[in-house]
């Protein structure tokens, strides 16, 4: 089967500064992998390499069997068109860390601006499945609330549900948690582990090594732009191999 | 006793009063303010030069109020061009293609760095310059020639100083009401699929509009006045109109005083649009939409009768 997320190699540097330098991993479909690693060691970078919103400078990167940002042909690589990029991109859901919520839009509105843009998907089909998702993350009654009217836990939940409109075949989450207050962050956690429940191909940049050990599959350390290493988060958390992961995990358990 | 858990539980405390704090110094300030205004408004109706019953007579005559229809035409025009031309202008200053956003620079360093005074006269003569415009191949075959005094009418050439002008400004600040708009927006839009125009055109700027609409406002009004330049190119408009009397009847104060007292109507019409348009783009970004002057004025009502029933 292919792999959802295959990285061979993946290079990315910002002029001098080289911030992933060879990172060789795999998603399989339905997977759901936890990636940790100090601030500065590549791990959001490379989630954001993954729906192209960064380049790579080396390396091959593809999505379920097909390139991220490129087309190949023969031995000769060619630039996708904006257009080809975000039609891929449509495929992949994001979460981010600040939310992003569209802020002069209701919670609904966020959530059915993609699928009517991107889609043309009629707009009362896309209002009940908004309503739907809006239920499943917990916020039935907030639909029509403006993003500044809700907490953090509430927006990061309505990005979530927003993302998942586009029924995206791969979620990536760039340190949901991180901008909470702490009582908020188990709402957000419960809604990503009905997502993993339900089969969804994940993967999470996060520091809430609770979530890694029951909802993941896999763990990935990163430091210094590459997998240190990997293995089953239960195993990882309590037995690392590595010196600079056990050093991590001293820091942050 | 003096445990924090005792306060929930314990009786409402006394309610405070104090003699407030005395301000003598508004006292004065209202003396003197109040009499400068008396002065004021003594002089007006007591110096028989003002002469008011000129004013009320040419008010709405029919020479001031077509003046006074173009001078609305023009700054409409010349604000519709403004707005479009600039928002088009700032999207291609930010282009990635440095052909598109350099001619957008150079467009607006020529127009905005050349006296609005001048444009209008220099498109007023343009059909001096290219007294013949036409359509068809450049440098090659020309299909159709246009008489440029019929095609460009005097009218059409102050509009188009006004306008051309403005643009240059609106596009600075419909740049800075883009820059406004934090990068993680167009990330998120991007990162659901949308394409840049879409992502320009719903996500953007709808925010750019909060930042953009004040200066704006501004400019419109700004515009409202601007528009007496047109006069020097001997377009008639609310100051022309109302200089052409008083040189017809040799008083020039009272004519000035109708023109004035017409720009200030309009430009106060301007504000309470700008109000509302202002309030109108602030979803979202308050908790509270910002209470209209009615509203406030009920609000204040509402609280005297509660302080007084207290």
């Amino acid at each position: 089967m292919t792999p959802m997320v295959k990285a061979e190699s993946v290079q990315k540097s910002y002029g001098r500064l080289e911030v992933l330098r060879g990172v060789t991993l795999e998603v399989a479909a339905g997977e759901v992998m936890c990636i940790i690693g100090p601030s500065g060691s590549g791990k959001s970078t490379f989630l954001r390499c993954i729906n192209h919103l960064e380049k790579i400078n080396g390396g091959r990167l593809s999505v379920d069997g097909e390139l991220v940002g490129y087309r190949q042909q023969g031995d000769k690589l060619y630039e996708l068109r904006e257009r080809e990029v975000a039609a891929k991109r449509a495929e992949i859901g994001m979460v981010f860390q600040q939310f992003n919520l569209f802020p002069h839009m209701t919670a609904v509105q966020n959530i059915i601006e993609a699928p009517m843009r991107v889609k043309h998907e009629d707009r009362s089909e896309v209002s009940v499945r908004a309503r739907d998702l809006l239920e499943l993350v917990g916020l039935a009654d907030k639909g029509d609330a403006y993003p500044r009217q809700l907490s953090g836990g509430q927006q990061q939940r309505v990005a979530i549900a927003r993302a998942l409109a586009m029924r995206p075949k791969l979620m990536l989450f760039d340190e949901p948690t991180s901008a909470l207050d702490p009582e908020l962050v188990g709402d957000v956690l419960d809604v990503m582990r009905k997502l993993a429940l339900e089969g969804m191909t994940m993967v999470v940049v996060t520091h809430e090594m609770g979530f890694a050990r029951e909802a993941g599959d896999s763990l990935v350390f990163f430091d210094e732009g590459v997998v240190v290493e990997r293995g089953n988060p239960r195993d990882m958390i309590a037995d690392p191999q590595h010196e600079r992961t056990k050093a991590f995990l001293s820091k942050v358990l | 006793m003096v445990s924090g858990t005792e306060v929930a539980g314990s009786a409402a405390p006394e309610r405070i009063t104090a003699v407030p704090v005395r301000h003598p110094g508004r006292w004065v300030s209202v003396a003197v303010l109040a009499l400068l205004a008396a002065m004021l408004v003594h002089t007006l109706f007591s110096n028989p030069a003002w002469r008011w019953g000129l004013v009320k007579k040419y008010f709405t005559t029919g020479t001031v109020m077509h003046g006074l229809v173009a001078t609305l035409e023009l700054t409409a025009l010349a604000m519709v061009i403004g707005v479009v031309l600039g928002t088009v202008l700032a999207v291609m200053r930010l282009s990635p293609n440095p052909v598109v956003s350099g001619s957008a620079w150079s467009y607006v360093w020529f127009f905005r760095g050349t006296p609005v005074l001048v444009q209008i006269v220099f498109w007023s003569f343009i059909a001096a310059l290219y007294p013949n415009l036409s359509l068809g191949i450049p440098f090659g075959h020309e299909f159709v020639i246009f008489d440029s005094n019929k095609l460009i009418p005097l009218f059409v050439g102050v509009v188009l100083g006004l306008g051309l002008n403005e643009a240059a400004y609106m596009a600075e600040i419909v740049r800075a009401g883009i820059l406004s708009v934090e990068h993680g927006q167009t990330e998120a839009a991007s990162a659901l699929g949308m394409r840049r125009l879409d992502i320009m055109r719903r996500i953007i700027l709808p925010q750019a509009m909060r930042v953009v609409i004040p200066p704006t406002g501004n400019e419109t009004i700004s515009m409202l006045k601007t528009t007496s330049l047109a006069s020097v190119a001997s377009f008639v408009e609310l100051y022309k109109a109302t200089s052409d009397i008083s040189s017809s009847i040799f008083r020039p104060i009272p004519l000035l005083m109708v023109a004035s007292i017409w720009y200030l109507i309009f430009t106060s019409v301007l504000s309470v649009i700008q109000y509302y348009i202002e309030r109108h783009y602030a979803r979202g970004s308050s908790r509270e939409l910002p209470p209209t002057p009615m509203q406030k004025l009920r609000a204040q009502f509402v609280q005297r009768r509660d302080e007084s029933s207290a």
